[in-house]
């Protein structure tokens, strides 16, 4: 159990901080996405599973959807 | 908003049915299973939003046109506010007047089950009236609004 909420908190850093590094903002949103798919995850092994439904669908599916919306109003690289 | 290509085009009509499917089903079982209205809503918005995303705006508001959404959400608003004054007729707001039923089974649980079904219809027409706003809106010149103005 330790193990595996262990390894999801480290992939979720590791997307957190390729959200930061990223000069193309798509890929920069697509990691953020993976930081609440694998949030949602957690939620779900640490018994919330309602809370992990809430995550997935608004902070994977909507918001992503939302930014891509964004990026392709305004530029897709980072100055 | 144009649509995307052909491959994105046959996958979304083959996936948009089975995800409102899915989202009907976490908010008719919302008081038994985790989900509910919100999370349900939520999921059925997107199923739109993806189909949206994929055919361009016209075939999204031939399904489901702008003005048919604005009716669905307030609506909703209207029949949440309706099923909270049903109770008034026997006690007070909001009181469970409806048969409680046997436990554990899909009408179990009074007034829970519609007053899901109606934030259901709010959160997704207004989910999916909010993204159109923000893929459709065209930015205009502050002069172009004064001359309207005036006009």
């Amino acid at each position: 159990m330790i193990i595996i909420v262990s390894l999801l908190v480290l992939a979720m850093l590791v997307a957190a901080v390729a959200a930061l590094i990223y000069r193309d903002l798509l890929s920069a949103v697509i990691a953020s996405c993976l930081v609440s798919l694998l949030a949602s995850i957690l939620f779900f092994f640490l018994q919330a599973p309602d809370v992990a439904m809430a995550e997935a669908s608004i902070g994977a599916a909507l918001v992503t959807a939302i930014f891509v919306i964004a990026i392709r109003r305004t530029k897709r690289y980072e100055e | 908003m144009k649509g995307m290509t052909l491959i994105v085009k046959t996958i979304t009509d083959f996936v948009v049915g089975f995800i409102i499917v899915f989202g009907a089903y976490i908010v008719l079982y919302g008081h038994l299973t985790p989900g509910g209205g919100f999370a349900g809503g939520v999921i059925i918005a997107c199923a739109f939003i993806l189909a949206m995303l994929a055919h361009g705006k016209d075939v999204a508001f031939s399904k489901l046109p702008e003005m048919v959404a604005h009716i669905i959400d307030s609506g909703g608003a209207l029949m949440f506010l309706l099923i909270g004054w049903f109770g008034v007729t026997v006690g007070f707001f909001f009181m469970n007047t409806f048969g409680r039923g046997e436990p554990f089974r899909l009408l179990s649980s009074g007034m829970i089950l519609p007053l899901n079904i109606a934030i259901a219809f709010k959160v997704s027409s207004s989910l999916f009236l909010v993204f159109s706003a923000l893929a459709i809106f065209r930015r205009r010149s502050f002069r172009a609004m004064i001359e309207d103005e005036l006009a």
